[in-house]
């Protein structure tokens, strides 16, 4: 099998993968560029005068919803959601070092509120509102609907990064003298940084992205996936795909920062 | 373990637990109590305890036909993407030779997965609609003479959504196992005789047992309480069992969408319990 030459699964399994990635990014490439169709151009190829109107047409509030309102609603919960998925998963994790009663049923309470389908959590989520008298807000129920789907996956990341941190690498700074924080800033911090930069990926984007836990949860204010949602039923016109253009280049503006962020701190390390 | 330390682990995982009990516990406890509450037109929730959500929704033969529908599409759903999930996983650790390379092409195939989900459904419009590429394609080469209907809003359509969206839960955790495999172990079988197909028979297909069951536990549960998908897909035309819910909600009928969920739920939790004792998920997370 270490041969040099390659088997001929090689080649088929390679082109398995191709024509996968080409499934993966086909439909978004051509959605990409049916964004900058022009004012005679229809829903589908071919692209004719290329042009910027859709785009335009996006921030129209007239003909398609608030699109504006929703990203300014999206945006700032995203945030939020990173944020507070950053301090849980990791104080969490550290936790989880450690053997402490419940352990088990916290592990599987943080799966279970992985794997329940959104639309069930969403209802469950606003008859509790209701139960207790407080309407469904973007900002604490919608906020909370989101934290139940991103905190088990920003567990599930630094339960991989934290397999690898040593308590005798600790223990071992701690012998020579370290103090506490210095063992937390020169040994934990460079170990786990990069997994908590995967940790707010992972917050920011399913945040930005959630559909099912966000549809009873954000009350009467529309969050982006709601609002495009809508639109996918109202709106039959190329501005359907600008507003996916754009939110789909926000995503992959994150997605570079946070991979980018990450290979140039392995780099540095390894070059160190 | 003295009290101090035992007292810092409840401090840190004291957030994660207030989390999941008030957005996750009560909420989940107060749908199945309220599923047991009648409902009366105009008035709303009667604090009764009746049965009659369940038995309405079990005697009624839409919802069976629901489920049968739903777990096709996730039988179908889950032989592909396991299919899938295997080899690619198979092709990034054992034929790929350069890590960096590897982990590039794995991030390559997750990418996607950090962006919207109803975008990467609407993208399937030009392709597979009546004058999409696809479409224009068969015409052009003269293997269809007029567009072909079902490419688009029908169940075909439906399994390429879930197949676009979920293969990455099962390439995940496939690949996960298999990097963890010990090549040394390959080669073992190898010296002893074992054809190539002999050791990804006997040998990589047992050892990524856990990954394949993680990942069919994410694909049996994403495609089983979706109701994105389905709708947007296949135009209003399929349904899936939460369809029951979305019509329940629309009439504020709580109590009956309550008793939905809750069917819904014991059906999934059914098959993650199944899951759960086939593999130690937990050993295989934490580590």
């Amino acid at each position: 099998m270490i041969t040099d030459r390659r088997p001929w699964t090689f080649y088929v399994l390679a082109l398995l993968f191709t024509v996968f990635v080409l499934f993966l990014y086909g439909p978004m490439l051509s959605v990409l560029v049916l964004a900058f169709q022009g004012p005679s151009g229809s829903l589908s190829f071919p692209l004719q005068n290329p042009s910027l109107m859709w785009f335009d047409e996006v921030f129209n509030p007239t003909r398609v919803g608030d699109v504006p309102g929703a990203f300014w609603r999206s945006f700032p919960l995203a945030i939020l959601v990173m944020l507070l998925t950053i301090l849980i998963s990791v104080t969490a994790g550290f936790g989880f070092r450690r053997r402490f009663r419940g352990s088990s049923i916290l592990f599987y309470t943080s799966i279970a509120s992985l794997i329940i389908p959104g639309l069930v959590l969403s209802i469950g989520i606003l008859v509790t509102a209701r139960f207790l008298g407080v309407s469904a807000n973007w900002l604490t129920t919608g906020l909370g609907a989101h934290l139940t789907w991103t905190l088990p996956f920003g567990l599930l990341i630094m339960f991989a990064i934290l397999g690898r941190l040593d308590p005798s690498f600790e223990e071992a700074a701690f012998d020579l003298g370290a103090s506490r924080w210095q063992v937390v800033k020169e040994v934990v911090i460079p170990i786990v940084f990069p997994g908590m930069i995967a940790v707010a990926l992972f917050g920011f984007t399913l945040s930005y992205d959630e559909f099912p836990r966000s549809w009873l949860t954000i009350g009467t204010m529309n969050t982006l996936p709601l609002e495009i949602w809508t639109m996918t039923t109202n709106v039959t016109s190329p501005a359907l795909y600008a507003l996916g253009a754009m939110t789909t280049g926000i995503s992959f503006v994150v997605i570079a920062v946070a991979l980018g962020s990450i290979y140039f701190i392995q780099r540095k390390r390894a070059g160190s | 373990m003295s009290e101090p330390r035992s007292f810092t682990t409840q401090l840190q995982v004291s957030p994660l637990v207030l989390v999941l009990l008030f957005f996750f516990v009560i909420p989940v406890t107060l749908v199945v109590i309220v599923s047991f509450l009648r409902y009366q037109m105009l008035v709303g929730i009667v604090p009764d305890f009746t049965l009659k959500n369940y038995t309405d929704i079990l005697s009624n033969p839409t919802t069976w036909t629901l489920y049968r529908s739903t777990l096709k599409f996730t039988l179908i759903v889950l032989a592909i993407t396991l299919v899938l999930g295997f080899w690619l996983s198979y092709f990034l650790v054992f034929h790929v030779r350069n890590l960096t390379i590897a982990i590039g092409l794995f991030l390559l195939c997750t990418i996607p997965f950090w962006t919207s989900n109803i975008i990467r459904m609407i993208s399937w419009r030009p392709i597979l609609g009546r004058e999409g590429l696809v479409n224009e394609a068969l015409q052009a080469t003269g293997i269809a003479a007029k567009p072909i209907d079902w490419l688009l809003y029908s169940d075909f359509s439906v399994v390429v959504a879930y197949v676009n969206l979920f293969t990455l839960f099962m390439m995940v955790p496939i690949f996960n196992s298999m990097a963890r495999i010990d090549r040394a172990l390959m080669e073992a079988a190898i010296d002893a005789g074992a054809t190539r197909w002999g050791v990804i028979w006997n040998v990589v297909l047992p050892l990524s047992k856990t990954g394949i069951a993680l990942g069919a536990l994410f694909v049996i549960t994403l495609v089983m309480g979706d109701f994105a998908v389905v709708s947007v897909m296949s135009g209003g035309l399929s349904a899936s069992v939460t369809s029951g819910m979305f019509n329940d909600l629309q009439f504020l009928n709580y109590p009956r969408a309550a008793a939905n969920a809750v069917i819904l739920l014991i059906v999934v939790l059914l098959i993650a319990t199944a899951i759960f004792r086939l593999v130690d998920v937990r050993k295989e997370l934490v580590r």
